[in-house]
């Protein structure tokens, strides 16, 4: 369970407070208009960047002041997901062990979670020379591997054609039903929310708002939504 | 960075292994400027020489002596000084390092009288304008005549602020031409192609053909006539005299080893070192006897007159005379 | 987003306070220990002051000079492919490492008064030139610090990701776009940091300006410090005249600081780099005559030195080669301790965005007076050990330093966009300590480290070394023998000891940095 607790973050003028819960196990879209604090709330449970005030807690453990590498989440950026200098089956490997010292069973699972993902006998090649679809296959991939409890998205797929933008949703949506990870994703696209996540965080006028059943959000959205959506 | 700096001075100490000595044999320390360290020059002859005489490790620590000396002041480790030149005995005396070298030095054949009790003299040479009779047809007769030549020609010299021979040059023309010092500089000044930081940069470009004609010493024509059989490089020699020079050894005064120091003395004026200055150096011997010097050398012109500014007039003179020169070359 | 500090490990902390505290012990230290021995504070003379206004004003003209000419050099070896391109590359920074003797030697064959030029001048009927004076020193200095500011700035024309390319070819990006676009950010990002450095490097000049700037006109702050120690002794006035050449540095690097905008550029995929752009013949030609015209300036000086000295390569005397080891094993150790110096402080740097301290310690070495420096060291590590014994020490520490500021200027750029890039992606997979060293800043720094390795090798297998107060009958490096030949009337086996010398230098720069420079 995520707790946010009396989080206020601030950014020169920006100000944006934040108090839910998000249950375990759950798939939560964050939406809200562009340049609303959506991939700050991010950063801020991700811990790269400092929340002004508040607690935030995983299972009851403040994680406030720990190291984002050592939080009990795995998160997938924009864009940067990959070293490009590292093979991809390192890439993943680097979710097992940040050393990359790996054991043959190591290996094994790399190759294993590689081929859950459909990139087999991939291992070898570098970034550049996978599609866009590959890559974020390869960070989910490695996001797999490092089967945190808590994964936050942060618009990975964006770029991605609607078509395959869906198709890795339901990967994420598979992954996580196997772990029982909680999902936190940054959308731009209702469709996106309505298919993935039953539950909706609105980040609109400096408040992330606690979690709302997404459809009834999107039927009924207050004003500021509606405005977001065009309509 | 002790991590990082180790490994640097283990190498450094395999690189300096070489002069371990034996614990028992007592070490005669001797500042001297770096020529000594080189093996072209007469450092390894002296070193050997002497060491075979003394039972003794005669180590030379080459460098910047003077400034050496003042930063280290009663606590250095210097038994001796060599190489120190007229123009910084001022300064070494002031220190009140030195103590006073008790020999006799009739034996001496300078071209000046010597008899300070403190500074032992063991060479000699006298500033002149060096060329290439290849080059330059008609060489000047005298110091007048030299800046009387056509601007063509062209001169490398040595800054009087940081090279020995360079502050030879003012001092020198200060004492040949007295109160019209300031106007041959104006006369000299396009004639003076560069000035360079020390007397190698200056003898280099005149080798290169670069300058016709660069200030160097009477001796230099013995080097390229004995090692390259060269015959092309003529001192000037001038009637209006040349500015002596010469170089010095010393006793420090507190030295652990007064005997050896006292030995390495009597050594510089033995026949044995002052047989070797002539081509270990350059340079005359401040002992001249018979077959101290090769018959090239012998035969070299030797200028009639020599010019010789005492310890106290030289220091003196320094300031205003590189003041004069800065004055006109700044212009 | 405003990325806050990036929390360091302690050993990345510790090792850019080491460094740090070395450096400024080895400047401003070693400057304090002057001060405390200096008795009173005479004023500056009008000498003084026409030295100093003569220092930064050369300083300033060769490094504009530098740059203006490294431009169009460093465009055009970055977007042409030719066989011998590499060798090319290396051989056009040789004019950087040469010492300064060597060097003028060379100039002079060819721009000297019997030089190349001057004969083909006369022989065509025109008018020998002289250029001794202003413009000899300015001259000589481009010709120094030109390979710097080509090799900086070409690094900084690789640094532009391919990506960045292929989309301005996407978007029909013609030469003039590209120019605006992707070359000027990269230029207003890059060309601060390079000016202060040769701006810093001509302000310390001794040699060059004395000897080819005809005289005492042609005076440096560098040569009145030198007067104040070899004849008046006088340590307050060596040390104020220090203190002024650094307050100067600080001066300049604060400006450059102030001109310097990030680049942005952000990061790509390391695909290899096409060029479509400059496919035109005009530039075309105007690359080729860029690159014949800069190799003929910094390569035929080269040419003379080899000349002059090859012949005597094989009868050099046996001491000239027991030089030769002993300064290839100080440049080694020299490069080991460099790079685990400015590693760490570009690292740190690069973590600590906005914050630029420790760059600005870093590049004190450039400001910073040898004569100084070598005689604070001297009155510092004499109560603790015999200055003979510790001569090669001494020489690889300040060889180190000296190196530091080029190192970090190779490395902070690209260290910064490391921790730009992928810094939240290492620390998102708690990515740290040694393994982050070695699977993300080792491979991703490679090129820029190669590069400041053999910078620093080359550097310190011509530098002079040993400073006057430590040297010993038995650490004399092989420029020390090269200046002791010539004192020695050898100049020709001096001239053949200046082809080793810069063939090892070469060799050295060569090795190390092919292995980071793969594919440029």
């Amino acid at each position: 369970m995520l707790e946010l607790q009396d989080v206020t973050i601030t950014q020169g003028a920006f100000r944006l407070s934040a108090d839910f819960v998000v249950a375990k196990s759950a798939r939560v879209a964050v939406i809200g208009p562009s340049g609303a604090g959506k991939s700050t709330l991010l950063s801020v449970i991700a811990g790269f960047y400092p929340a002004e005030s508040g607690r935030i807690l995983w299972d009851g453990t403040d994680i406030t002041h720990i190291q984002p590498g050592k939080r009990p989440l795995s998160i997938l950026f924009q864009d940067q997901n990959l070293f490009p200098h590292l093979t991809i089956a390192q890439n993943v490997g680097l979710g097992l062990r940040p050393d990359l010292r790996l054991s043959p069973a190591d290996h094994e699972a790399v190759s294993r979670a590689l081929t859950r993902t459909g990139l087999q006998g991939m291992e070898a090649r570098k970034p550049a020379t996978l599609s866009g679809g590959q890559q974020g296959r390869v960070a989910l991939t490695r996001a797999l591997l490092r089967a945190r409890p808590l994964m936050l998205l942060d618009e990975p797929f964006a770029a991605l054609g609607p078509a395959l933008k869906a198709e890795m949703l339901d990967l994420v949506a598979e992954i996580t039903d196997e772990t029982g990870a909680t999902v936190l994703m940054v959308s731009h696209a209702p469709e996106d929310a309505r298919r993935f996540a039953p539950e909706t965080i609105l980040v609109a006028e400096g408040t992330a708002h606690p979690p709302h059943p997404t459809t009834a959000l999107l039927d009924n959205p207050p004003p500021v939504l509606a405005a977001y959506l065009g309509q | 960075m002790k991590k990082t700096l180790s490994p640097a001075l283990m190498i450094a100490g395999c690189l300096a292994s070489s002069n371990v000595l034996a614990a028992d044999t007592p070490e005669l320390i001797v500042y001297a400027p770096d020529y000594f360290g080189s093996e072209w020059g007469p450092g390894p002859a002296i070193e050997a020489g002497f060491e075979a005489l003394c039972a003794c490790d005669l180590k030379f620590v080459t460098g910047d002596v003077m400034s050496r000396l003042k930063l280290e002041g009663e606590g250095t480790e210097a038994d001796a000084v060599i190489g120190l030149t007229t123009d910084q005995t001022a300064a070494a005396r002031a220190t009140g390092l030195f103590a006073a070298h008790g020999k006799d030095l009739s034996g001496l054949t300078l071209p000046v009288a010597w008899d300070d009790d403190t500074f032992v003299p063991f060479n000699w040479g006298e500033t002149a304008f060096v060329y290439d009779k290849t080059r330059l047809a008609e060489p000047p007769a005298s110091f007048a005549a030299l800046l009387d030549m056509s601007d063509d020609v062209k001169i490398v010299i040595q800054d009087p602020r940081s090279s020995v021979s360079g502050l030879a040059l003012v001092l020198w023309m200060s004492e040949v031409f007295g109160d019209g010092t300031e106007e041959a500089w104006r006369k000299l000044k396009p004639k003076i192609l560069t000035v360079t930081p020390g007397w190698s940069e200056a003898y280099g470009l005149f080798t290169s053909g670069e300058a016709d004609m660069v200030l160097s010493f009477t001796t230099s024509p013995a080097y390229h006539i004995i090692a390259e059989e060269d015959e092309t490089k003529v001192a000037a020699i001038f009637p209006e005299g040349h500015y002596f020079m010469t170089e010095l050894v010393a006793k420090i005064g507190a030295t652990d080893q007064p005997d050896l120091a006292d030995a390495f003395l009597d050594y510089v004026l033995s026949d044995d070192f002052q047989g070797m200055i002539a081509t270990a150096n350059w340079s005359y011997p401040a002992r001249e006897f018979e077959g101290a010097l090769p018959a090239v050398f012998a035969s070299l012109p030797r200028p009639d007159k020599t010019l010789f500014l005492p310890e106290a007039e030289a220091e003196a003179r320094r300031e205003p005379a590189i003041a004069t020169w800065l004055k006109v070359m700044s212009e | 987003m405003q990325a806050p500090a990036r929390p360091m490990s302690r050993a990345l902390k510790t090792g850019a306070a080491l460094a740090a505290a070395l450096v400024l012990t080895l400047t401003l230290g070693t400057l304090g220990a002057v001060l405390t021995r200096a008795e009173g504070f005479a004023g500056l003379g009008a000498a003084d002051w026409s030295a100093l206004r003569f220092t930064v004003t050369q300083a300033a003209v060769s490094a504009a000079l530098s740059l203006l000419l490294a431009i169009p050099a460093a465009r055009a070896l970055a977007r042409r492919r030719f066989p011998g391109r590499g060798v090319l590359i290396t051989l056009l920074g040789a004019p950087f490492i040469l010492p300064v003797i060597v060097a003028v030697m060379g100039l002079l064959a060819v721009f000297g008064r019997s030089g190349f030029l001057n004969d083909g001048l006369a022989a065509l009927g025109f008018a020998r030139v002289s250029i001794y004076g202003f413009a000899g020193v300015v001259l000589a200095h481009v010709f120094f610090n030109l390979p710097l500011a080509v090799r900086l700035l070409l690094q900084g024309w690789l640094d532009i990701p391919a990506e960045r390319f292929r989309l301005a070819a996407a978007l029909g990006f013609g030469p003039g776009d590209i120019a605006r676009h992707l070359e000027y950010p990269m230029l207003r990002a890059r060309t601060p940091g390079v000016f202060v450095a040769i701006f810093l490097i001509c302000l310390t000049s001794f040699a060059v300006a004395l000897t080819l700037g005809g005289g005492p006109k042609a005076t440096t702050v560098e040569l009145a410090i030198y007067q104040s120690f070899r004849y008046d002794f006088d340590l307050g006035r060596a040390a104020m005249l220090a203190a002024i050449q650094l307050g100067l540095c600080a001066t300049a690097a604060l400006l450059a600081a102030r001109f310097t905008l990030p680049s942005g550029f952000g990061t790509g995929l390391d695909r290899p780099v096409a060029r479509w752009d400059a496919n035109g013949p005009f530039l075309r030609t105007q690359d080729i005559a860029v690159l014949i015209l800069t190799s003929l300036f910094l390569l035929a000086p080269l040419l003379a030195v080899i000349t002059a000295g090859l012949p005597r390569l094989g009868s050099l005397p046996a001491p000239v080669w027991q030089a030769a080891l002993r300064s290839l094993a100080v440049a080694g150790v020299s490069t080991l301790a460099a790079i685990a110096m400015a590693l760490p402080l570009a690292l740190a740097s690069a973590a600590r965005s906005g914050r630029r301290g420790l760059e600005t310690i870093g590049m004190l070495p450039l400001a910073t007076s040898s004569l100084v420096t070598g005689t604070g060291l001297f009155l510092l590590l004499r109560p603790l050990a015999n200055p003979g014994d510790i001569a090669l020490a001494v020489t690889v520490a300040v060889n180190a330093a000296m190196a530091l500021p080029f190192c970090l200027r190779a490395l902070l750029p690209a260290a910064r966009e490391l921790e730009a890039d992928y810094g939240r992606l290492a620390q998102s997979l708690n990515l740290t300590g040694l393994a982050r060293l070695r699977l993300l800043t080792l491979p991703r720094l490679r090129r820029p480290l190669g590069f400041a390795a053999g910078l620093t090798a080359a550097l310190s297998m011509g530098d002079l070394g040993v400073i006057a107060l430590f040297a010993d009958e038995d650490s004399a490096t092989l420029p020390l023998q090269l200046y002791r030949l010539m004192g020695a009337y050898r100049m020709q086996d001096a001239a053949g000891a200046a082809v080793l010398l810069l063939a090892l230098s070469l060799a050295l720069f060569w090795a190390l940095d092919r292995g980071g420079r793969a594919d440029a």
